[in-house]
């Protein structure tokens, strides 16, 4: 009984340090490893609530997505975050101000909180009883939920093409193909034919 | 002692705060302010599949998939467009961000 608990606390500490550390870290590149630890842990707290499926998912999502493509922003732009950090301690008595009035009303509902009587009643898919959490989860989002998956995949496809749209550039005197201008190739705009005379050749 | 829905949901409100308390604090750095909303997204996500687990309905996992998605979809867009700004005008500072005031 005490080991779910030791690893609990674990993963929550290490989380929550990790965490704060992301939005105390100098170095914007330490922020994004400080997110990583936290992912990291926030996929072992899933495990120990019994969702393999989203931890490993999180990990190959975030860690292998998201944190990568932020650390490759980080170190591609050259600024000076040095400079960015100023006016760091002049925001900090409102931001924590705001941050303790949020954090006492959540864990005011997280005290106060009791689930409803009817709350069984309403349940839309059951977690089935011998099958693995993936087979779980596949069982209904490709059935039941069989739109929000598609809904997923479009918004994933206008991210893809939205970031491509925004980052690419065309420079100039860059020979590219244009098939248009390729395909309304004519003979007349092709070749050119000289009238050349015999023992005289071309040579002006 | 065992670990409840209460314990999840404390995490993830220290973790939700965190978020917040981030974007309040790094108000020049547009990166942190990014990386401070993955973390929001994070917290809601332990909320919804700690109630999944403890209720028994597999739907919290599903939409906590779907968060996932749009976190990740959120991410790309919102780094590529930092990635164009800076070359556009050669900051990333969030004062700088003014061109649509006119």
């Amino acid at each position: 009984m005490i080991i779910p608990a030791l690893f609990f606390y674990l993963f929550a500490g290490v989380c929550i340090a990790a965490a704060f550390m992301v939005i105390a870290a100098k170095n914007p590149v330490h922020s994004v490893l400080y997110l990583i630890l936290a992912f990291v842990n926030a996929a072992g707290l899933f495990v120990m609530m019994g969702a393999e499926f989203l931890a490993m998912i999180l990990i190959v999502v975030y860690v292998g997505a998201v944190a990568v493509l932020f650390l490759f922003v980080v170190m591609m732009l050259d600024v000076d975050f040095a400079e960015l950090r100023q006016g760091f301690l002049q925001y900090l008595p409102v931001g924590a101000l705001v941050g303790a009035i949020f954090l006492a009303e959540l864990l005011l509902v997280v005290g106060a909180w009791v689930i409803g009587p009817g709350v069984p009643q309403t349940i839309a898919a059951p977690i089935p009883t011998g099958v693995n959490n993936t087979e779980a989860i596949g069982r209904v989002l490709y059935t039941q939920y069989v739109y929000y998956f598609q809904a997923a995949a479009v918004v994933l496809l206008v991210a893809m093409i939205g970031a491509i749209v925004l980052t690419l550039r065309h420079k100039t005197g860059v020979k590219r193909q244009d098939i248009g201008e390729q395909v309304a190739r004519t003979k007349a705009t092709a070749i050119e034919i000289v009238n050349v005379k015999p023992g005289q050749g071309l040579g002006a | 002692m065992t670990i409840g829905l209460g314990h999840y949901l404390s995490v993830a409100a220290i973790l939700f705060t965190l978020g917040i308390l981030g974007i309040f604090l790094n108000r020049k750095n547009v990166i942190v302010i990014l990386m401070s909303i993955e973390l929001i997204l994070l917290a809601v996500n332990i909320n919804l599949v700690a109630f999944s687990t403890h209720i028994g309905d597999i739907m919290g996992q599903v939409f906590a998939l779907l968060v996932l998605t749009v976190a990740a979809a959120e991410a790309a867009i919102g780094l590529a467009i930092l990635v164009v700004y800076f070359r556009n005008r050669g900051s990333i500072a969030v004062e700088d961000i003014n061109l649509m005031k006119g």
